[in-house]
């Protein structure tokens, strides 16, 4: 017999006891908003904004237009010589004038060496992001490699301030996730750190050392 | 360097082992200092007892739940990962384990095998099976990479490398990485090992990855990790195999965050990891990164042996937070490496016999005070100390109708201990014979020897009093 039939039959062999039912996720999480002050944009966002900073990430308010730009400054005053990004924001970037950019749009294997020692920083959408942790919702693509977020020393991510939600779960049944994953999909809440020295937290262990969340906000609330 | 994995010792020699800890000040010292700091980390993630025990009810009923319905999600999981194009394969032991790694390896041409932490993989004993095989599986979390680079095993399931100081790991880089000079800094040890894995990373022919949850309707495999190594070796490789025991899977991706949320905050104390990496397949056409080629492999090793039980089953719930070492006093006394298995501490001691047997193991279940920490914090609730008192039986008794007999059963079995019971229920269940037992244990109580066995080892010998309980009670009753 396979070690699969094998391992079923022993697991279907056993005695079944009562089923429990289905758990019911959603109705845990109605109770506990039930019990809180109402959900609001202004609220998520100065949570979100909170969560990040105790991550050690830091978050700098941008508008539509004028993002680029203020990343053109960011790199400017961080020293970041070669900024890398996916297909989709190459045209705004490169309209900005920023220095070093470089898209990535070449399978990795063309350019391993380069991209884990040329380049400093790298620019990423996100998807969403989640106020009670601190948390950007990332789903790489086609257009923005898995990596891009990852390697670079540096990572910038744009997040649009209307699509922070309040939690995970209600992350993932908004954006309908169980509907389709992508290939790889991540939450990352702050740089890579560790403590596995002496319980000594440490910035930068193997991905980025700094994360900076560009906060996409309407005009009239930068001003 | 040193990559030669160590076997580990057999957990009989759990006693001596432990007395060595004990005595070892520093190693206590150091034990005591990171228990403490996470049982203060994780006390603060908690400050509503009302909403964590609401919390625990919810990450109770879905492990439960999926366990219920083992069988099914495991084929619903293979199903759906077959379709995402992850291939998925099954092994009943550490041997077909460690053979269908070894052959995937063996199809690739391997020379270096990274490895994002897995509990399974030092489970199966993985890095010694690579090495045989003339193959090299180099550890990439920090903590796990240090033990390696020390020819050690880790020591927590959290944090590998916790038995040992930043001037032990100074010396041991300095000694050990090439070109790597001496410094006590955190953040240039760190920054040391980065330099190094990141090569390691770009040539690596495999990535290795354990798992947290895998979603069986999404066909969706779950990585909680707080460095990055996890998504490198899951990443950059052009073949990622990941492996994990059968008990993992969970139904619905909406189980997961509830599970997540307790994990993360019961083990560290943070509200969330770093990273939370959700894979469901390998490179797509049009994508530029990302492995072309990804297997699962499905570990048993005994946890059918604990399913087939509905008592032991709840052992399965477990999500390997780490809590019930942390909060041991056991485990803070002696440490990870004193019991000489994978798992150390209560999860060790409840999970290892259905690994090894209850023939090298049945001195795990006894290593505990049974204050009940560990069943208090557990965020799934397993009733660890029920589970010890449990294998304490299984180990003294031979099978009994309505379980299968466990491997080992019966294994520390004593003609002695068996008779001195059925002495102990003969005298209980006859009043003359406990009165004359009562009398002449009282009347020729200097006789009792000095030396008791196990009991004088640590503690005062035992002397019945002068006179029995009745006759102290028939005394105060007169007038
Ligand atoms: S038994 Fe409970 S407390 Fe211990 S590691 Fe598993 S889930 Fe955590």
């Amino acid at each position: 017999m396979s070690d699969r039939d094998d391992i079923l039959q022993r697991l279907r062999a056993a005695p079944r006891g009562k089923a429990p039912l289905l758990p019911d996720v959603s109705a845990f999480h109605a109770a506990l908003a039930a019990g809180m002050p109402a959900s609001t944009p202004a609220a998520r966002r100065t949570l979100f904004c909170e969560k990040m900073a105790f991550w050690h990430g830091e978050v700098v308010r941008v508008t539509h237009d004028s993002w680029p730009e203020k990343l053109r400054e960011l790199c400017l005053a961080k020293g970041v010589r070669s900024l890398l990004c996916g297909e989709r924001h190459a045209v705004a970037l490169r309209g900005a004038g920023i220095e070093g950019l470089k898209t990535y749009d070449r399978p990795l294997e063309e350019w391993k060496a380069e991209l884990f020692q040329n380049i400093e920083a790298g620019l990423t959408s996100t998807r969403g992001g989640i106020a009670e942790t601190g948390t950007l919702i990332i789903w790489p693509d086609a257009s923005e490699p898995r990596l891009l977020s990852l390697v670079p020393p540096i990572h910038f991510a744009l997040l649009d301030a209307r699509q922070i939600y309040d939690n995970l779960f209600t992350a993932m049944s908004e954006q309908g996730w169980s509907a389709g994953m992508p290939t790889n999909a991540l939450l990352v809440s702050g740089p890579s750190k560790t403590a596995d020295i002496q319980v000594t937290l440490a910035y930068g262990a193997h991905g980025p050392k700094e994360l900076i969340v560009l906060l996409l906000v309407d005009e009239e609330e930068l001003a | 360097m040193n990559t030669q994995a160590l076997r580990f010792v057999p957990a009989s020699e759990f006693k001596e082992r432990a007395a060595a800890a004990v005595a070892d000040e520093h190693l206590r010292h150091s034990f005591r200092g990171a228990m403490d700091f996470l049982i203060g980390k994780r006390a603060a993630q908690f400050p509503d007892p009302v909403a964590l025990e609401q919390q625990r009810a919810l990450a109770e009923h879905i492990r439960k739940y999926s366990l219920a319905r083992l069988p099914d999600l495991l084929e619903q999981l293979e199903r759906k990962l077959t379709e995402n194009g992850i291939q998925v394969h099954w092994a009943a032991d550490p041997e077909q384990a460690n053979r269908i790694i070894i052959d995937i390896a063996r199809r690739h041409s391997t020379r270096l095998m990274v490895k994002g932490k897995s509990m399974v993989s030092e489970e199966i004993e993985l890095n010694h099976a690579m090495a045989d095989a003339g193959m090299e599986a180099l550890e990439s979390d920090m903590g796990e990479y240090i033990v390696q680079l020390d020819g050690e095993k880790p020591s927590h399931i959290i944090m590998p490398a916790i038995h040992k100081t930043k001037q032990e790991i100074a010396r041991l880089f300095a000694e050990r990485v090439p070109g790597a000079g001496y410094t006590e800094s955190v953040d240039e040890l760190i920054g040391i090992g980065r330099a190094v894995l990141r090569e390691k990373f770009m040539s690596a022919d495999i990535g290795l990855s354990g798992v947290n949850f895998a979603v069986a309707e999404t066909g969706t495999l779950c990585l909680v990790e707080n460095e990055g190594n996890g998504r490198m070796c899951t990443t950059v490789p052009d073949v990622h195999i990941a492996i994990t025991g059968i008990e993992k899977v969970v139904e619905k991706l909406e189980h997961v965050p509830p599970l997540f949320g307790l994990l993360t905050r019961s083990a560290t104390g943070q509200a969330i990891t770093t990273y939370f990496n959700m894979i469901s397949g390998p490179r797509r056409p049009g994508e530029k990164d990302g492995p072309r080629e990804m297997h699962l492999v499905l570990v048993d090793n005994g946890r059918t042996q604990a399913y087939s039980d509905e008592q032991l089953r709840s052992t399965l719930q477990c999500i390997r937070c780490g809590a019930c070492m942390n909060h041991c006093p056991v485990y803070t006394r002696i440490g990870g490496h004193a019991y000489g298995t994978t798992y150390p501490g209560p999860i060790g001691e409840i999970i290892s016999p259905h690994m090894l047997g209850l023939a090298a193991t049945h001195v795990l279940p006894t290593a505990s005070s049974l204050c009940g920490a560990c069943g208090e914090v557990c965020p799934v609730r397993i009733p660890i100390p029920d589970l010890l008192i449990r294998l304490r039986g299984e180990a003294q008794h031979d099978e009994r109708p309505g379980h299968f007999p466990m491997l080992g059963q019966g294994a520390a079995k004593s003609r002695v201990i068996d008779a001195i019971w059925a002495g102990w229920a003969a005298l209980y269940t006859r009043p003359a014979l406990y009165r004359a037992f009562g009398w002449l244990a009282t009347r020729f109580r200097a006789l009792t020897p000095p030396m008791q066995s196990g009991w004088t080892v640590s503690r005062t010998p035992l002397k019945p009093a002068g006179q029995t309980l009745h006759e102290r009670m028939a005394a105060r009753k007169r007038p």
